[in-house]
């Protein structure tokens, strides 16, 4: 056992040049494209499978693959899958070349089993799409390079596949190109790049084909060989905290793996979420002390104070914090055949840490057939929408785009215990808005803050007793965009609702947000400066030149 | 810079270690004494440090394992201060449960299998760690890192809960338990490297040595003081080596000169073959890990 006189260098760690980095990748597509086929040619080709599984998969009973060897079987294990000729669940798959070394997910292309393909894309870095060239892009090819690009994965390779069964024809592969290139807008800036091969055959998996002389770019091989992934050590440095280790009086160390960026002895860092901020004393492992730590090695963090640190906090670069909040917005795929309730109290686990967190509202449900927007007021099994979260007690994130670790979160029933969503955190409130008076848990589904987000003011209400002004009044109001009513019914909610109401009954209570029309260009200058609505020079800014 | 790809599964095996310790009021290690137990505790060790492992190890004696692996069990536990627990399936030997009488599958049902789902019973535990790689066998390949076990102790293999990120979800109810195996990602060629890299200490047997050995239907099996011979066997010298470990009459061994790490290493970039290959279990019946893993074994 290490005790540490002299602090290990960080090149224990890293990489020599004789050694192989890591990528992970996964199969995507629709059912039967071939993305089992796929990943057993590859297996075979770069030795990953061993003479006897090979054996085995030769000597069984199933194949449906009209050749000597099934490939498929080497990936669907579960009897069922063999049974059926489908794949249910992600299976892990490892080999290697002298380049690199490759885990890879060979995820289910029916669609009762989405879940398991986002599970296999969750830490994919770069995804194979694989498409039938006879029958071109499908909506489970639509949702999948959807799905992959949404959990972060930054590569799509489009694997044009069984091209034997469309005579390698060029002209049936330009026009998937151009077919699936025109879904690219949805597809968050992910770099895309096409192959066309035969999975069944081996055209241009490993060995480039004869059989594509109009085709001049890399196999899937060399591309998943060369593809270049952001290290995670080049980002923020995020520390989420998973245990406090306290053997004697005399040490106190935090427990974690480093999410994200990069520690060394003497850093200034602040705890989140209580902001109290401290230095790096000592890094320690096993190994010894060391002077600087990179993602994503486990390592015991000392810190300099006795600040209060617990399971769940993260620790950051001082000036480098990641937003507190309550509230944010992120995209979820929904992931059980229980449905989601609005408003109901979930368990929401972000690295470590849990709390207790409530959708308050569904923004849009994504159609992955046409990646239209839908209205809907519930989640089903394998949905994906844009939601509204609130938490009970604040959480310390990073968008999804900025951060695959920070920025992703999971929901789970706090009752069944299963996993619901998984979550990406699309935009979060600043930490001002959710302090205050607004650090009570709401129960309404949506909050007034969220409202006047939306609707670009304030609720009001106007008192009158002139009809007619109140007419004007409503007009006026009504052309700059505010949501604006007018009932003699004294109705508090609608302030929730967070509308403007002009109206012959008076509210008690409300003094806040209660004016008297008197005037319409008095009462409209009045909304102005009080901060209901804004300013007309500072919304047409640019117009009437 | 990134860090080498045995150091970022270390680092992986090391923080699913830590959530285990951070979720479960009841976490055990199940330790089987062989490498990949072995490299289990060794991070185990790593992840708490300076601290001492946080709970038990628990082994599964069959009373069939070779002599040789409980020497090292007990001197190795005692030298890193671990505690260590030890299950037995009784009754089942009390009854003269046996490979010779009830044939491998049936023994291994009850003498690991069942004894595994008692004696995480008996204790108590609700998170048992083991040392299973994805890449031993196509069902593991599917297995989930935190993979849920009901009241019986059985997998649904068809409904797994959804694992994304490196977010694992350990919420069990009373009587259920969850196996985790943070070394999921490792292959056996990062075993060995990882035992070289690191100079784990590992039961002899691994080594190649001559020793009396038994062919049964192509099967090599080390003869040891609790192997019977069966009519007409006589023992011959051969110099052989484990790859994996298991009961005496059902695990064969490999002829080999590899006598250190080194020499392992340079083996299985020739070997071509899987190292279950070698346990007469598995290959009782089509699909047969996965039945057994269904009913609990690890
Ligand atoms: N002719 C031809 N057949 C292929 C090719 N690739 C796959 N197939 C066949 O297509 C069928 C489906 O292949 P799989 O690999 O199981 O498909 P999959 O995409 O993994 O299916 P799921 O996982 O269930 O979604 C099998 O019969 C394969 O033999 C190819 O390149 N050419
Ligand atoms: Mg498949």
């Amino acid at each position: 056992m290490a005790t540490a006189i002299m602090p290990l260098p960080l090149t224990h760690f890293t990489q020599n040049t004789s050694e192989r980095t890591l990528l992970r990748f996964s199969t995507a597509g629709s059912v039967d494209d071939g993305k089992s086929t796929l990943i057993g040619r590859l297996l075979v080709e770069t030795k990953g499978a061993f003479d006897d599984q090979i054996e085995a998969v030769r000597s069984s009973k199933v194949n449906r693959s009209g050749r000597e060897l099934d490939f498929s079987l080497l990936t669907d294990g579960l009897t069922a899958e063999r049974e059926q000729g489908i794949t249910i669940d992600v299976a892990y798959r490892y080999f290697s070349t002298p380049k690199r070394k490759f885990i890879v997910a060979d995820t289910p292309g029916h669609e009762q089993y989405t879940r398991n393909m986002a599970t296999g894309a969750s830490t994919a870095d770069v995804a194979v799409i694989l498409i039938d060239a006879r029958k071109g892009v499908l909506e489970q090819s639509r949702r999948h390079a959807y799905i992959s690009a949404l959990l972060g994965i930054r590569h799509l390779a489009i694997a044009i596949n069984k091209m034997d069964l469309v005579d390698f024809s060029p002209a049936v592969y330009d026009a998937i190109v151009a077919e699936f290139t025109a879904l690219s807008p949805h597809l968050r800036g992910a770099n895309i790049h096409f192959i066309p091969l035969s999975a069944l055959d081996g055209d241009n998996v490993v060995a480039r084909s004869e059989r594509t002389p109009w085709y001049h770019g890399p196999t899937l091989l060399e591309f998943l060989e060369n593809v270049e992934v952001t290290p995670a050590a080049s980002q923020a440095f995020r520390f989420p905290v998973q245990l406090v280790i306290r053997p004697h009086l005399d040490f106190r160390g935090f427990a974690g793996q480093i999410a994200t960026g990069r520690v060394r002895v003497g850093d200034r860092v602040t705890i989140l979420p209580s902001a109290r901020t401290s230095r790096i004393e000592r890094i320690v492992t096993f190994d010894g002390d060391l002077e600087e730590a990179i993602a994503p090695m486990s390592v015991t963090l000392v810190l300099a104070d006795e600040v209060d640190v617990s399971r769940g906090n993260q620790i950051v670069h001082t000036g480098w914090e990641s937003t507190v909040t309550r509230e944010f917005a992120a995209m979820t795929v929904w992931m059980s055949a229980e449905p989601l309730v609005i408003g109901h109290t979930y368990l929401l686990r972000h690295g470590p840490h849990q709390v207790q967190a409530r959708v308050v509202n569904i923004d849009h449900r994504v159609d992955v057939a046409n990646y239209a927007p839908l209205s809907v007021d519930t989640l089903q099994i394998n949905d994906i929408a844009r939601v509204r979260v609130e938490t009970a007690q604040p959480l310390h994130g990073d968008l999804y785009q900025n951060n695959r670790f920070t920025g992703a979160f999971i929901l789970v029933d706090p009752l069944s215990n299963l996993t619901l969503a998984a979550g990406m955190i699309e935009e979060m409130a600043s930490a001002r808005r959710t302090g205050g008076a607004r650090e009570q848990f709401r129960s309404g589904p949506v909050t007034l803050a969220e409202r006047i987000t939306a609707h670009g003011h304030r609720p009001a209400w106007i008192h009158h007793s002139n009809p007619a002004a109140a007419i004007q009044l409503e007009r006026r109001l009504f052309e700059r965009g505010v949501h604006v009513l007018r009932t003699d019914t004294a109705l508090p909610e609608l302030l929730e609702a967070g509308c403007i109401v002009i109206s012959q009954a008076k509210l008690e209570g409300h003094t806040h947000s209660a004016l008297t029309l008197r005037e319409v260009d008095e009462t409209m200058q009045e909304l102005e400066t009080r901060g209901v609505i804004t300013p007309q020079d500072v919304q047409d800014q640019g117009e009437g030149i | 810079m990134s860090l080498s790809h045995l150091r970022s599964i270390e680092a992986e095996a090391i923080h699913i270690l830590r959530e285990t310790a951070a979720q479960f009021a009841k976490p055990v290690l199940l330790y089987s004494i062989g490498k990949d137990s072995s490299v289990l505790l060794h991070l185990a060790r790593k992840a708490f440090y300076p601290g001492l492992i946080p709970f038990p190890l628990l082994h599964i004696d069959t009373t069939y394992e070779y002599p040789e692996m409980i020497e090292f069990r007990d001197s190795f536990t005692r030298e890193i201060g671990a505690q260590l627990l030890v299950y037995t399936n009784d009754a089942a030997i009390a009854d003269g449960a046996n490979p010779y009488s009830l044939g491998t599958s049936k023994c291994c049902g009850l003498l690991r299998t069942k004894a595994v789902v008692d004696g995480l019973k008996h204790y108590g535990f609700d998170a048992a760690l083991g040392g299973a790689r994805r890449d031993e066998e196509k069902s593991r390949a599917k297995e989930r890192v935190f993979s849920f076990r009901d009241s019986n102790g059985h997998w649904d293999p068809k409904n797994q809960r959804p694992e994304l990120w490196n977010i694992y979800n350990g919420r069990v109810d009373k009587g259920e338990s969850i196996r985790v195996f943070p070394l999921s990602n490792w292959t056996e060629f990062d075993i060995w490297a990882y035992i070289e890299l690191e100079n784990i200490s590992l039961v002899p047997l691994y080594f190649a040595k001559e020793r009396p050995v038994l062919e049964r239907g192509g099967t090599l099996i080390p003869y040891e003081s609790n192997v019977r011979l069966l009519p007409g066997e006589e023992p011959k010298m051969v110099k052989i080596r484990m790859r994996s470990l298991g009961c005496t009459p059902c695990s064969g061994a490999i002829r080999s000169d590899a006598d250190t790490v080194t020499k392992i290493i340079e083996e299985l970039f020739v070997f071509r073959r899987s190292e279950r290959e070698n346990r007469v279990i598995d290959h009782d019946q089509d699909g047969s890990m996965e039945l057994k893993k269904r009913e609990g074994y690890f």
